[in-house]
């Protein structure tokens, strides 16, 4: 029967793969309708007839566009990205530190907002409908509440200004040590964890609950087990699978959805790199972020449905 | 040429500019004296000993990811301030609108002011530990002149016919006289690089103080301070670091917490509130950036020259210094010139928010009371959209029907701007007035985004450009300012100010309305206490 499950999880590897392939033709054919060019936005107000012409002829922005998808697709699986348009830097150096950085901090936001939000989830199923899972819900809803601009500002008031605590701006070097770096992203990671907790908080909570409902915990607590044991050995196990779907979501996220939280502390990642570019009309770049978003996306989509076949009680053990 | 016939014209400037900027006249025609007297005074800053070392941490808005360190693509605030901070002009423009030398040595003109030759400063190194040689000026000058160039500086170097070097000395041939050269020459685009920057323009390499340590454009930018600089008065830090901080909010929790000693663009809604928190002062400086909308006088209704003059008389200035600007500005005049340029006559009168008037003019223009279609976007400038209803407001008032139509700030600068006949817009002004009107109020102008097209005004500016002699210059600025004012279709409601964040560690500040930052020499001028 792993026979089975083997081929379930490739042919989900091989979909993925396949998503990659259609969203890049996507990202290519959304760029290209986009109206005005490159050269347009580099010079905004102070283009002339000109000027445009000569900065179009220099970005090579003649050729056909069948031929510019295919140069571009070669380039990428031979892990060129090309150089950016606006400043003739090289893309995947450039976004390689930048992809750490984001990496970096969406790293530590889930190290501590995974396990706390399972454990909270866990908690307040122990406690349901008393006040630990009242106060709980209320929380973290109240968290996820407060747009995430908001959130930082008032951190940054009261913890960087009028404490002192934290550095208001997050800015990292090479040649800070990790605990330095650390000091440097506290406040961003507290606001991505407040922005992320309820959600899988919520989701454990749910899941947990419809598991709860089912005749074999009814057995178990008959049997006299003790409610944490109850939902830690029998519960728990069989809710993974939605659990890990909405912690997988919520890590896409961290990575590809904190503009926001980077514009505002000024860290280096990549979606602020990303928000440049666009607003630039650099379409290489737009485009290699856009496809190192979509895989990060799909990848941990596939990571979550993979778990979720190898967590499935019904495939482990075939009758 | 002879050293005879050559006019020492620097000294003249220095001279003659040290009195133009009247500036306790100026503070009480707008009313905002107390405003203005906010900064530390220029010569008590210079009264007092500089200290060295220290690091100087500045958080900048108006940074992007995409800029480079060649000088010729600097459009942008931070590549302005990176620009300024590890290069040298020929010449700077001294907060009192006078000359100040700095690869140049001296500039003198032939009489005609056709002529133009700059001596260049002997002994100035390179970050690469070469020599400044006259050679090197010529190439950047060439460089920034080519026709395919993209230069932002190329619109000012169209005018030259020939340059060459003679011995030590940088000679530049107009192709028609200029008397303002010297102020077009300290462009900050026009950073002298060792061979004009053509082997690598983006390498980072200058004259200034400052060394390029690392450069991660739209994130930060650190400097060192440059062993071998020539000028022992300026450069007094250890080294510099820019923070890019393009959020308001940020920046100014930066400057409030302690992580950076100075700020740029502080919103005029909350720089009242920042200037009342500790260990901090926001310095407010006149400059030359204005808001203006704009009619281009060759479309219907806007070609009627008395429904122009209606809609000059329909705007309440004075409303929107205080609404739009919160007050850290001052009223325009319906010329794109204020108080900041050399040669600007103060003494003009000053239109000011007349219904009775307006009706009258809108009456005698006889239009017929459709309503007046203005384009705004909140990207023309910040508070466009806020303006644009107050204008309607005060228009409404009048008896003008005026009609809002709101575009997206995608696209405003290509599709509205310079293109519909009736739309807000700002300037960020140049270094002299000629500059000023001969980049957007010349018939023959590229960016003649009102569609002024007077004879008169185009032959009064030519003579003008060509006139050594700073009475005449004037009178004849002054002639072309009400021309523009009574004909033209601009309307200038308001000038901005530069409001900034300085910490108090931060000793050596001055005024300048040049640019921004001290026309961006904190780095060169300032020390840490």
């Amino acid at each position: 029967m792993n026979a089975y499950i083997a081929k379930l999880v490739a042919q989900r590897i091989a979909l993925g793969l396949l998503l990659i392939f259609l969203v890049s033709i996507m990202i290519f054919l959304g760029t290209q309708i986009l109206p005005g060019d490159v050269a347009q936005a580099i010079l905004g107000q102070s283009a002339t007839p000109e000027s445009l012409a000569n900065l179009r002829e220099e970005l090579g922005l003649n050729a056909p566009a069948t031929e510019r998808y295919f140069s571009w697709l070669t380039g990428i699986l031979h892990g060129d990205l090309g150089t950016s348009l606006s400043n003739g830097r090289d893309i995947a150096g450039a976004i390689s530190e930048r992809l750490g950085n984001t990496l970096f901090l969406a790293a530590w936001a889930a190290l501590i907002s995974v396990p706390l939000a399972i454990i909270l989830g866990l908690v307040s199923v122990l406690y349901r409908g008393r006040w630990p899972d009242k106060v709980i819900s209320a929380a973290t809803l109240s968290a996820i509440s407060v747009p995430e601009f908001m959130m930082s500002y008032i951190l940054m008031y009261y913890v960087a200004v009028q404490l002192g605590w934290a550095p208001s701006v997050a800015m990292l070097n090479d040649r800070m040590s990790l605990f330095e770096k650390l000091h440097a992203i506290s406040l961003p990671v507290a606001v991505l964890v407040m922005v992320v907790l309820a959600h899988m908080m919520r989701m454990t909570r749910a899941a947990l609950l419809n598991v709860m409902q089912s005749a074999y915990i009814e057995t178990a607590e008959l049997k006299g087990i003790r409610r944490s044991a109850v939902i830690w050995r029998h519960a728990f196990p069989n809710s993974i699978a939605p659990i890990v779907n909405v912690v997988m979501l919520n890590m896409a996220y961290l990575v590809v959805g904190v503009v926001v939280v980077e514009v505002v502390f000024v860290y280096p990642g990549m979606g602020q790199y990303l928000v440049d570019h666009v607003s630039k009309r650099d379409v290489p770049v737009v485009q290699a972020c856009g496809l190192i978003f979509a895989a990060v996306y799909i990848f941990l989509n596939m990571v979550a449905d993979i778990v979720s076949i190898l967590a499935n009680p019904r495939l482990r053990h075939p009758k | 040429m002879t050293n005879k016939n050559k006019t020492s014209t620097y000294q003249r400037f220095s001279r003659k500019g040290l009195s133009r900027r009247s500036l306790l006249g100026r503070a009480s025609v707008l009313g905002l004296g107390a405003l203005i007297g906010g900064g530390v005074p220029f010569s008590a800053a210079l009264a007092q000993e500089p200290v060295k070392g220290g690091i100087l941490k500045m958080g900048l808005g108006g940074g992007e990811s995409t800029e480079s360190l060649d000088p010729a693509m600097a459009l942008v605030q931070v590549a302005f301030h990176t620009t300024r901070t590890f290069g040298e002009t020929l010449l700077d423009v001294n907060p009192d609108g006078s000359l100040d030398m700095r690869l140049a040595t001296d500039v003198s003109s032939s009489p005609d002011a056709m002529t133009w030759t700059f001596a260049i400063r002997e002994g100035v190194k390179f970050h690469d530990g070469s020599e400044l040689t006259a050679d090197d000026v010529l190439e950047t000058m060439r460089r920034h002149s080519d026709e395919d160039s993209q230069s932002g500086a190329l619109g000012i170097m169209k005018g030259i016919k020939d340059m060459r070097v003679e011995g030590g000395n940088f000679i530049v041939e107009l192709a028609e006289a200029n008397a303002d050269l010297p102020y077009l020459m300290s462009d900050y685009h026009l950073v002298i690089q060792p061979n004009g920057g053509r082997d690598n323009p983006g390498a980072g390499i200058g004259t200034g103080p400052y060394r390029v340590v690392e450069a991660e454009p739209g994130v930060r930018y650190t400097f060192e301070k440059f062993a071998d600089y020539w000028d022992d008065s300026r450069g007094h830090f250890d080294g510099v670091e820019f923070a890019v901080i393009n959020d308001a909010t940020a920046r100014n929790a930066a400057l409030q917490s302690g992580q950076v000693h100075i700020i740029n663009q502080v919103a005029p809604k909350v720089a009242g509130l920042l200037g009342r928190a500790p260990g901090l002062e926001v310095k407010s400086v006149a400059g030359r950036g204005h808001y203006v909308f704009i009619m281009h006088c060759d479309t219907a209704p806007f070609d009627n020259a008395d429904l122009r003059m209606a809609l000059k008389y329909a705007i309440n200035r004075e409303e929107m210094v205080d609404k739009i600007l919160q007050g850290y500005g001052s009223v325009g005049n319906d010329i794109p010139i204020n108080a900041s340029y050399p040669l600007f006559d103060d003494t003009r009168p000053q239109r000011a928010y007349d219904p009775e008037l307006a009706k009258e003019f809108y009456e005698k223009s006889g239009h017929d009371g459709s309503p007046i279609v203005l384009r705004v976007a909140e990207g023309a400038f910040p508070g466009a959209v806020d303006a644009a209803q107050l204008f309607q407001e005060s228009a409404r008032a009048c008896g003008i029907p005026l009609e809002i139509s709101r575009e997206p700030d995608d696209g405003y600068w290509s599709d509205v701007w310079n293109v519909e006949p009736f739309c807000a817009s700002y300037w960020s002004g140049r270094p002299v007035q000629d500059q000023m009107y001969a980049t957007a109020y010349l018939s023959t102008a590229d960016w003649n985004d009102t569609r002024f097209d007077n004879a008169e005004f185009d032959a009064k500016l030519v003579e003008a450009r060509a006139e050594l002699d700073q009475e005449k210059r004037k009178q004849l600025y002054r002639e072309m300012a009400d021309i523009l004012a009574d004909e033209g279709g601009l309307i200038c409601p308001m000038f901005n100010d530069f409001i900034e964040g300085v910490s108090d560690q931060i000793q050596g500040w001055e005024e300048s309305g040049v640019l921004e930052v001290m026309n961006g020499l904190a780095p060169h001028k300032c020390w840490l206490a």
